[in-house]
Order: C-alpha cells, then sequence, then structure tokens
C-alpha cells in the first residue's frame, strides 16, 4: 500500500461512498450540537424527519448560558434557546449535557473531558472551533446549519478531500512561552485565509512536547489560518488522558482500540503538498494588535508602520507605538482555546501573590473545569487578585450570552477571534495567552510576562 | 432549492478584506428564527453607527447600491465562525452572488446550501472590477454560472468555483434526498464498523450516561 499521511489514514477508514465528482460520503463518528443549531432542527421538524443516530449525538448548551447568576436568566430570548436545545434533545433522545448538568461547559472542553473524543474518529459539531478535537487524532472539523440538519438525518457528511500540509516545530519553548503562542506564530506564517482548503499536521518534537491541553489551542486556533481542520498524531500522552474517561472504550476495549490508534501516524514517505517549518526557540509570547488573528507580533515589537488606517482607527492604536504601551480596561480568561486546567494554572501563577489594576472575568472552560480549579485553589487566587470567578460557558468570546464589553472597551483577551464587535459592539480585543493575559491584569498594559518584577518573598 | 443559472443586476464594490462571520451577522442577533428574516441584520455594524444611523460611507448604503443583487469583496470573505445566518443575511438582504479572490471554507460550503452563488476570480481581476463599479453610476453585471463568467460591459472575466457546488446550484438538488439514495451503503457501512472499529462507539461506564 501506498505511504498515507494520518489524515489519509482517517479519511479512508470513513468513506462510505464516492461519487464521479470525487466527492465522498463520510460516515460521522461523533456530533455534537449546541443552542446554535437551531436551524437545522427545524429543518428536521419541516422533513418530519428523526436523527438517525441518537447515541452519536451529544448536545452540549455553551454558547448563549450566562456565567453569572445561574441558574436564573433574566434574558427571555436565551433562555429560549436554551428550553429549545432541551425540547430537541427529549424529543430526538440524544444526551445532553444541559445548563443543570455536572459536566455542562463549552463543548470543545466537554468532548474531550469526556472521552467522547478519540483518536481516528470523525467528529463535526456546527462550530468552526471544533477543529480542536484533532488534538487526539481525529478528523475534526466545523460544519453550517444545513449539514448539521444533513448529519442528524443521515449520519454522514459530503466532503472533498483536503491538501495535506504539515507543520513542523522542533525546538523547545521557552519559560511562559505557550501553546497559544505558537498557534499565533502559525496563522502569521501562513496568512489567516493562507491554510484554505488543508488539512493540517502538527509535527515535530515542539508538538510532542505539548500538553494535551497545548495540542488542543493548537488545534482549535488552526481553523484562523483557514485550514478545514488540524490533526496531531496520537501517542502515550493521548492514551493517558484518554484511559478511564467516562465515555472512552474501558478494559479490554480500552487495549484494542489503543493497537488501532498507534497506527494512525504518518508514514515514512507519504506526501505533503505543502510543508512548514517553524523553530519553538525562536517563539517570543504574542499578541494581537489588529482585527484579524494574523495581525499578531511578539510582544517586544511595535504596531506596524504600514498598519491598515482603518484597523488602526478601529483599535485606537498609533503605527510604531510600542505593543508594551497599550493600556486596557479589561481582562478575559477564558474559551475553547484557554479555558483548560493548564490555562487556569499558568495565569494563577502569574496572579498569586499580585493584584489587578483592571477588572476581568474568568470563566473556566467547563463545569468539571471549575470543580477542579476550585480543589486546587485556584478560584481564590483570582479572587484574590480582584478578579471574578464565573460559571462555564462560551461567555466573553462571542457576543451573545451576556458578556460583553462596553464599545471602545480594550480587553486582553484568551479567547481566538480579535475581530470587529466579536466581544460586543465596538469592543476592541488583544488576543493573547492566558499568562500574558495574567500579566496585562497586573499592570494595566500589555506587558510581557516574563519581565513581571518578581514578588518579593 | 431553485435551480441557480445566472445572476443579473447591480454589483455593489464592497471593496472590504477579510470579511468575517461577525461582521455579516453579529452574534447578538442569531436568536431570531429565519421567519423573522435576517435581512436587516446584515453587516449591521457596518452599516449603522451605534445609534442606528446608517453610515454613508458603507457601500450598500449608497443608494445606488442598496438593491445590489452582486457583491464584490477583497479576499477572505466569509472567514471566522460556521453560523449559516451569515448566508441567511445575505440572502434575505436580497444579495444573490459574490464575488470575490476567496472564501472562508465553511461559508462557501453554507451559501452552496441556500443558493448563494460564491465566485472566486484573481486578485488583480477582483481590483479592475471593484475600480470600475466604483468609477461608474450603478453598472449591472451578469454572472452566469453555466458558461462561468462576470460580464459587464466590455469587461469579461471567468470564475472559478468548485465543480461539485456549480453543479448543485445548477440543478438546485437537495442535499439529504440525494444522500438517502446511498441508504443501502451507509447501512453496510455501519454494520462493518461493529468488526472494524468497535470501540469508536460510546458505551459510557454505568455511574453517568
Ligand atoms: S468559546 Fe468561543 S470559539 Fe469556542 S465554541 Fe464558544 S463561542 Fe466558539
Amino acid at each position: 500500500m501506498n505511504a498515507r499521511t494520518l489524515f489519509d489514514k482517517i479519511w479512508d477508514d470513513h468513506v462510505v461512498a464516492t461519487r464521479d465528482d470525487g466527492e465522498a460520503l463520510l460516515w460521522v463518528d461523533r456530533h455534537f450540537v449546541h443552542e446554535g443549531s437551531h436551524h437545522a432542527f427545524r429543518t428536521l421538524d419541516d422533513r418530519t424527519a428523526t436523527v438517525a443516530e441518537p447515541a452519536l449525538t451529544f448536545g452540549v448548551a455553551d454558547h448563549y448560558v450566562p456565567t453569572l447568576g445561574r441558574p436564573m436568566i433574566v434574558n427571555q430570548d436565551i433562555a429560549g434557546m436554551i428550553d429549545r436545545l432541551s425540547a430537541n434533545a427529549r424529543k430526538h433522545r440524544f444526551r445532553l449535557f444541559d445548563l443543570a448538568d455536572p459536566n455542562q461547559g463549552i463543548v470543545h472542553v466537554v468532548g474531550p473531558e469526556l472521552g467522547l473524543t478519540l483518536p481516528g474518529l470523525l467528529i463535526v459539531c456546527g462550530d468552526s472551533h471544533t477543529s480542536t478535537h484533532g488534538a487526539f487524532g481525529a478528523y475534526a472539523f466545523g460544519i453550517g446549519a444545513s449539514e448539521v440538519a444533513h448529519v442528524l438525518t443521515t449520519q454522514t457528511l459530503w466532503q472533498r478531500k483536503p491538501k495535506r500540509m504539515r507543520i513542523t516545530i522542533n525546538g523547545t519553548l521557552g519559560p511562559h512561552v505557550s501553546a497559544k503562542d505558537l498557534a499565533l506564530s502559525v496563522i502569521v506564517a501562513v496568512g489567516a485565509n493562507g491554510a484554505h482548503g488543508y488539512a493540517l499536521e502538527y509535527a515535530g518534537r515542539a508538538i510532542v512536547a505539548l500538553s494535551m491541553e497545548g495540542r488542543m489551542t493548537l488545534c482549535n486556533m488552526s481553523i484562523e489560518a483557514g485550514a478545514r481542520c488540524a490533526v496531531i498524531a496520537p501517542d502515550e500522552a493521548t492514551f493517558a488522558w484518554l484511559r478511564d474517561r467516562t465515555y472512552a472504550p474501558s478494559g479490554p476495549a480500552f487495549e484494542t482500540a489503543m493497537a488501532h490508534w498507534r497506527t494512525l501516524a504518518t508514514d515514512a514517505g507519504a506526501r505533503f503538498e505543502r510543508e512548514l517549518a517553524l523553530d519553538a526557540t525562536d517563539i517570543a509570547p504574542m499578541v494581537t494588535w489588529g482585527t484579524s488573528p494574523d495581525d499578531a507580533l511578539p510582544i517586544n515589537a511595535l504596531v506596524p508602520i504600514d498598519a491598515r488606517a482603518e484597523k488602526l482607527a478601529y483599535m485606537g492604536l498609533t503605527p510604531g507605538m510600542p505593543l508594551a504601551d497599550i493600556a486596557i480596561d479589561r481582562a478575559f480568561i477564558g474559551s475553547c482555546t484557554n479555558g483548560r486546567l493548564d490555562d487556569l494554572r499558568a495565569a494563577a501563577a502569574v496572579l498569586r501573590g499580585r493584584s489587578a489594576r483592571v477588572p476581568g472575568l474568568v470563566s473556566p472552560g467547563s463545569s468539571a473545569v471549575k470543580r477542579a480549579a476550585e480543589a486546587e485553589g485556584l478560584d481564590r487566587v483570582f479572587i484574590a487578585a480582584g478578579l471574578t470567578w464565573a460559571a462555564s460557558g462560551c461567555s466573553m468570546c462571542v457576543g451573545m450570552n451576556g458578556d460583553l464589553l462596553a464599545p471602545l472597551e480594550r480587553c486582553a483577551s484568551t479567547t481566538n477571534r480579535n475581530f470587529r464587535g466579536r466581544q460586543g459592539p465596538g469592543s476592541r480585543t488583544h488576543l493573547m495567552s492566558p499568562a500574558m493575559v495574567a500579566a496585562a491584569v497586573v499592570t494595566g498594559r500589555l506587558t510581557d510576562v516574563r519581565t513581571l518584577p518578581p514578588l518579593e518573598s | 432549492m431553485q435551480p441557480v443559472t445566472t445572476v443579473t443586476g447591480i454589483a455593489c464594490p464592497l471593496g472590504l478584506a477579510n470579511v468575517d462571520t461577525d461582521q455579516i451577522i453579529p452574534a447578538r442577533f442569531m436568536v431570531r428564527s429565519r421567519a423573522e428574516g435576517y435581512g436587516r441584520c446584515l453587516f449591521h455594524d457596518l452599516r449603522f453607527d451605534a445609534g442606528g444611523v446608517p453610515n454613508a460611507d458603507f457601500a450598500l448604503n449608497q443608494p445606488r447600491f442598496t438593491a445590489a443583487p452582486v457583491l464584490v469583496a477583497r479576499g477572505n470573505f466569509g472567514s471566522g465562525s460556521s453560523r449559516e445566518a451569515a448566508v441567511y443575511a445575505l440572502w434575505d438582504f436580497g444579495v444573490r452572488c459574490v464575488i470575490a479572490p476567496s472564501f472562508g471554507d465553511i461559508f462557501a460550503s453554507n451559501a452552496t446550501k441556500n443558493g448563494l452563488l460564491t465566485a472566486t476570480i484573481g486578485e488583480a481581476e477582483t481590483e479592475a472590477l471593484l475600480d470600475l463599479l466604483s468609477a461608474k453610476g450603478a453598472p449591472e453585471v451578469t454572472v452566469d454560472l453555466a458558461a462561468q463568467s462576470i460580464t459587464t460591459g466590455d469587461l469579461r472575466i471567468t470564475f472559478a468555483i468548485d465543480p461539485t457546488r456549480r453543479l448543485q446550484l445548477l440543478e438546485g438538488w437537495d442535499d439529504i434526498d440525494l444522500t438517502l439514495r446511498h441508504r443501502a451503503a451507509i447501512d453496510a457501512f455501519k454494520r462493518t464498523l461493529a468488526s472494524t472499529r468497535p470501540w469508536a462507539v460510546p458505551t459510557p461506564r454505568s455511574a453517568i450516561g
């Protein structure tokens, strides 16, 4: 057999039928839905169709859930969205992790946490950051409402095979430099739509050295380079993460699965249409200055002098000013990019014993992350520093659940999109890692976390 | 879905690059049902200021372009979230075709499913078209899907589109109906799963379920 990439192997395992035009009908192993999937359920109603495989369909309430004052929901539109998801889950008999469920959280945090995400699976969700699950060696990608309806009805999806690109990252990340900095560096190297039409594979020593959380952060952000998906070959770290997770195979089934998962690696000599290499050792903490995720630079750089005027006007910046001079109004720590326990630990390590100059919100990526963080006292570190400790949801990543910036407010944020208005109309977002947000909270401006003066003991 | 063959009408030189779906429809409008219509939300925060006053600089607010069924944008149109409401907003506003050098992957797929044509042309051609549309009164263009051509006056540009998307638009086919014709293959595939990848079906441990 020809040498195949990791992506090819997962693809081949899912082809149900192929068409003359080259499109393949693929079997879907896991389908995650959320409140935003209501249009798709409406399509099912219009066709009087039912969900084909309720056992492979899982719902999570995340995008619209309030993170403060729960379980009371004051806003009727928001309450309606959450109720609608519950009604659809009851009607179509799939498992829903709703607002009251101990496993509620952001879909891309909950799936891996529960062992619903496994190597070798094809995973879809009506959300672009579904690429997150590729960290486990799954083919995972976001789809629109029509495709959600198609998967609900048939458990399959038509796809044209994407081209393959390998990004090899060797070297070692320095202190306080994280997967988020790696992700932003990749997006800069590739461009905001540079990976369009590609399935990415991340490889190299710096990738192997990443925690599963770090791998998820990296795959999560790959959509911001326009990629269809990103994959990382499963290894011992992957298997260790999955063992004993609620929905992961157990006992002998786990061993059988692991034997298969070990075959999920790119063969020597397999061909990639594009190859790119980065050195982790060169990467500094990154921040974005503009309104596209590829507007990112190392923290010690200056706002580009040739930046487009409308971006600078929107962001309220002057060309040539040091990024480290940008004062912030608020901070946000959370989202499917950086709302996991590792992320909260990294932020808390900076904030411990220090205090915040600006208000900030911390929303754990899942209710389980919240409990784990509280068990090790991270909530108390954030509260002592002056931040607000909230419940889990998409929160300030997306302006639809009540957590918003005011117009013109500037936020240091661990999220994934610095688009105009993403955190509320007129909001200004600077993306960075949890440690960098924590440093910005302490000084009130964008700050190189490596230069914070040590605490006096 | 109605078949799409040609789109003829005024083309609006939107000219923006990296128009993400948060610009096309801000997230706060997405609680709406489709029946309420999404047209008013299209480019809401670009079209209107905080007080709801139309922004005169925004191309679609110029009287000559308000009813344009064709938009011309720069690269990476529809990047960002998977929200199909971005396509609903364009459609409900009356847009039937977007021309740009590149599109967000999920956006282009969503567009096809709703009969919205996405025509990909080169960077230089985009600039030429934008110049032409911005200069004259309110030029009409004809986008011919079968011929994959855009014509306006003496200018003729060929555009690219994924062949399957082209066919789907031309025939107006319904994806789900088409797939259901493969039911036997789907059922057969499902049966093999038990032997090929038995671990792929989730089996919750009894404690939580
Ligand atoms: S946290 Fe943000 S990016 Fe992630 S699923 Fe929620 S809205 Fe999407």
